[in-house]
């Protein structure tokens, strides 16, 4: 059973920085938030899909926006072990999107972003093979590594390395039925 | 004895070189008079800057502010008065508030910022103003309400993690007839803290070339995103700044110690690094966000 977890990013920015504030801005700021953050996460059954929710943000700057989404998402990617938290991004104006994914670049990392109509979106870096196999999971649902395999060709290519470089940077999840999906918000 | 620096008719980021040139034979106890009386104009970025010259004599500068009482009044309206005493012997008329409705072509009013909460307290304030000007007025996209708080935000930041000591920023639109012929909105923001050289020696195990000077650090932050600290996302900041007033077809001008760098956009004609300028502490940013024309 996967759990499935949303953090309203503006509740925790009033909770632990300023009751008035609703713009995220500063480093210290955004470093107050990813720890409130990471401490709520600590405490969350496993293995979950966790909504980072920025809707109710007023502004997120490039600061905030490496505290919060680049750091975060950096010291999870450096965890040992089978990944047991994915996150889904939602609520993202452009320039918010803009500064994530200028955050994402410095770190090598990629991530993914829900748009308004609910669709999953893949931002950050990722190599060209896994982002096209990434595609395929995306457009067909739950597959398997050979329907991937399958789908794109180039039997040159390690599918299952590609798989497990998704899986380990939490951009699909390997179920118990040995196939791969999309974290589903909910 | 007491020295009269001079302040120009018109002060604005290239004519306060004027001024600067006459600090720098100056020891820092030297006392000086800044002389304004007879400046007709000065732009956000030259009346922060003159906030900054007090900061960063030993001797308390005293000052004598314009005489116009339009410009005088403006002055006081745009906050500078507020801040000036503080800083300053004032000599002369010092003009008060009126208790107005507010100058509209100052969407900020000059602000101190020393601490986080202070970048809070000027995007909070920027947020109201900003979306009448830039969108309505200046047609920029819906969206640049957004990535100019952003570029507000970041700019301040920059006096928060690196000057040391409290600088000020100040954000004005006015009609910028000498080489546009268009509105722009101005962000300033200047500090006289250790400059972005001083800034980048302190980071840990950082080799400094041959070269190494202003102009260089300048050049590191501005151009590769390097920052003091060790960290990866560090840097981001300007980079995100330098991308946006880009967008907006927009000028980036940073003063640092004795040099100076600019993005320059197509419609302006300075130069994009100067170096073996008067040496000045800190540092002094200028961005300026032209009012977007169709294309025809």
């Amino acid at each position: 059973m996967t759990y499935h977890i949303a953090i309203d990013v503006s509740s925790v920015l009033r909770r632990t920085v300023c009751e008035l504030y609703s713009n995220l801005v500063t480093r210290p700021t955004g470093a107050t938030v990813r720890r409130a953050i990471e401490e709520a996460l600590d405490g969350l059954p496993e293995p979950n899909v966790t909504v980072i929710d920025f809707s109710h943000v007023t502004l997120l700057d490039f600061s905030c926006a490496d505290e919060i989404v680049g750091k975060l998402l950096d010291a999870q990617q450096r965890a040992d072990g089978r990944p047991r938290t994915y996150f889904l991004i939602r609520g993202l104006h452009e320039p918010y999107l803009e500064a994530i994914e200028a955050v994402l670049e410095r770190y090598d990392l990629a991530a993914l972003v829900l748009d308004p109509t609910g669709n999953v979106h893949l931002v950050g870096t990722l190599d060209d093979g896994a982002r096209r196999a990434w595609h395929v999971v995306r457009q067909r649902g739950a597959v398997q590594v050979q329907d991937i395999e399958a789908e794109l060709g180039e039997p040159s290519v390690p599918w299952e390395e590609v798989v497990s470089q998704l899986s380990s940077r939490r951009l699909i999840v390997r179920r118990d039925d040995g196939r791969v999906a999309l974290p589903q918000a909910s | 004895m007491t020295t009269v620096i001079t302040v120009p008719p018109s002060l604005d980021d290239q004519t306060l070189e004027q001024v600067l040139d006459q600090l720098a034979p100056l020891p820092a106890d030297q006392k000086v008079l800044v002389d304004a009386r007879h400046t007709r104009w000065a732009s956000p970025y030259g009346l922060t800057a003159l906030l900054t010259i007090a900061q960063s004599r030993a001797e308390r500068a005293s000052f004598a502010g314009p005489e116009t009482e339009e410009t005088a009044s403006y002055w006081q309206r745009a906050g500078f008065y507020e801040h000036a005493e503080r800083v300053f012997e004032m000599h002369g008329h010092v003009p008060r508030p009126r208790g107005h409705a507010g100058e509209s072509q100052v969407l900020l009013e000059i602000t101190p910022v020393a601490k986080s909460d202070d970048v809070h307290d000027v995007v909070e304030k920027i947020q109201a103003k900003a979306q009448t000007i830039l969108v309505n007025e200046l047609h920029l996209d819906p969206m640049a309400t957004m990535r100019f708080a952003m570029t507000l935000s970041e700019v301040c930041q920059n006096i928060v993690e690196h000057a040391q000591t409290t600088g000020w920023v100040a954000v004005q639109t006015y009609r910028y007839r000498q080489r546009l012929g268009r509105r722009v909105v101005v962000i300033a923001v200047c500090d006289g803290g250790i400059g972005f050289r001083r800034s980048l020696e302190s980071a840990q195990g950082r080799k400094l070339s041959d070269r190494w000077d202003d102009g260089m650090a300048l050049e590191d932050a501005m151009l590769r995103g390097v920052s003091r600290f060790r960290d990866p996302g560090r840097g981001q900041g300007l980079a995100g700044v330098r991308r946006y007033v880009g967008k907006w077809d927009g000028k980036l001008a940073i003063r640092s110690g004795t040099a100076r760098i600019a993005l320059i956009p197509s419609w302006d004609e300075d130069i994009a690094l100067r170096e073996g300028l008067a040496p000045f502490p800190g540092s002094q940013v200028q961005i300026t966000i032209p009012e977007r024309v169709a294309k025809g």
